[in-house]
């Protein structure tokens, strides 16, 4: 593998990051707010999971063959936890875009700062 | 070979979140995040982490996809149209080259010799067979090794359920429909 490839695999997964960052940062709508949020977080884990990769190495199953090449097992541990910690903050993500709708009656960010504007210069204050 | 399969899965994904970030509808959307997790998932087998594969296979085109669909069926279903923000997507890419800059200093992409292989990594595969007896790595390390980070883990899990209880459960909803005026007082 020639030097000017060598973190191929870093680069193209940061790509990904970038599209999710985007879709988080850009766009009004909380439900792609959260989707683009789970491309970003997926692709932190394809990150991780790169760097624990070995050449020629395999899953890090023991065989009894002590010539075995396993890839870094570490990586994947710590990934594993940040996957199940991830969905949690998830849905708490979709728990909070629920009470909003419930409140505001859309979840649009821009239309939801428009309608707090309103009730602040309907009120000359915080509401209620 | 390594390469072309790497390349050609993660160019799919690539063409999935772009295809999942342009959808006006949202239903279309989740759908294609959940295509997203799993060939992110298979991605990961390629990497040999099979077992990070069957969790994202499960946990992120499962269950999060389940947790979108019942949001989506409270929320209205399309999003408002949009045009491209030039803002974000030069912060976008300002991030990116930042990160390309930072990640062509880290070893070579498969190297053996790299620091993250010569630390702890080969203690736990060699104790994994001679001190736990269990034959899969990723499980020992999980279980027994770094234990305390999955107890830890079980509490963010907990704190969550809990969370989404109070955001969206019985008792705080109720309360709101009821005393609409004397919401805060409650609440306080």
């Amino acid at each position: 593998m020639t030097s000017l490839f060598a973190q191929w695999n870093y680069f193209l997964v940061i790509i990904l990051m970038m599209l999710g960052f985007y879709a988080v940062i850009a766009r009004g709508n909380m439900v792609k707010k959260m989707v683009g949020l789970n491309i970003f977080q997926t692709s932190v884990f394809m990150l991780y999971i790169s760097m624990g990769k070995v050449s020629n190495g395999t899953a890090p199953i023991l065989t009894g063959d002590s010539s075995t090449v396993y890839s870094n097992p570490l990586p994947h541990v710590l990934i594993l936890t940040a996957i199940v910690v991830g969905v949690a903050t998830t849905a708490v993500g979709y728990a909070l875009i629920i009470r909003i709708q419930e409140s505001f009656g859309t979840i649009e960010d821009d239309e939801i700062i428009e309608l707090m504007d309103d009730a602040d210069a309907a009120s000359e204050g915080p509401a209620s | 070979m390594g390469f072309i399969i790497d390349a050609t899965l993660i160019a799919f994904l690539a063409l999935i979140a772009i295809a999942a970030l342009r959808r006006k509808q949202l239903f279309g959307m989740v759908m294609l995040s959940g295509a997203f997790s799993l060939v992110a998932a298979t991605l990961f087998v390629v990497l040999d982490a099979v077992d990070v594969a069957f969790t994202e296979a499960a946990v992120g085109a499962g269950i999060s996809t389940v947790l979108a669909l019942a949001t989506l069926s409270l929320v209205p279903a399309e999003e408002k149209p949009h045009s491209i923000a030039i803002v974000p997507a030069v912060l976008a890419l300002a991030t990116g080259l930042l990160l390309s800059v930072a990640v062509s200093d880290l070893p070579e992409f498969g190297a053996a010799d790299a620091p993250i292989h010569n630390h702890v990594a080969p203690e736990f595969i060699i104790g994994s067979e001679e001190k736990i007896g269990v034959p899969n790595v990723v499980t020992s390390v999980l279980a027994s090794y770094r234990g305390y980070d999955t107890l830890g883990e079980t509490v963010v899990v907990f704190t969550a359920a809990i969370a989404v209880l109070l955001i969206i459960g019985g008792w705080t909803r109720r309360e709101t429909e009821i005393t609409e005026s004397t919401e805060d007082d409650h609440a306080g």
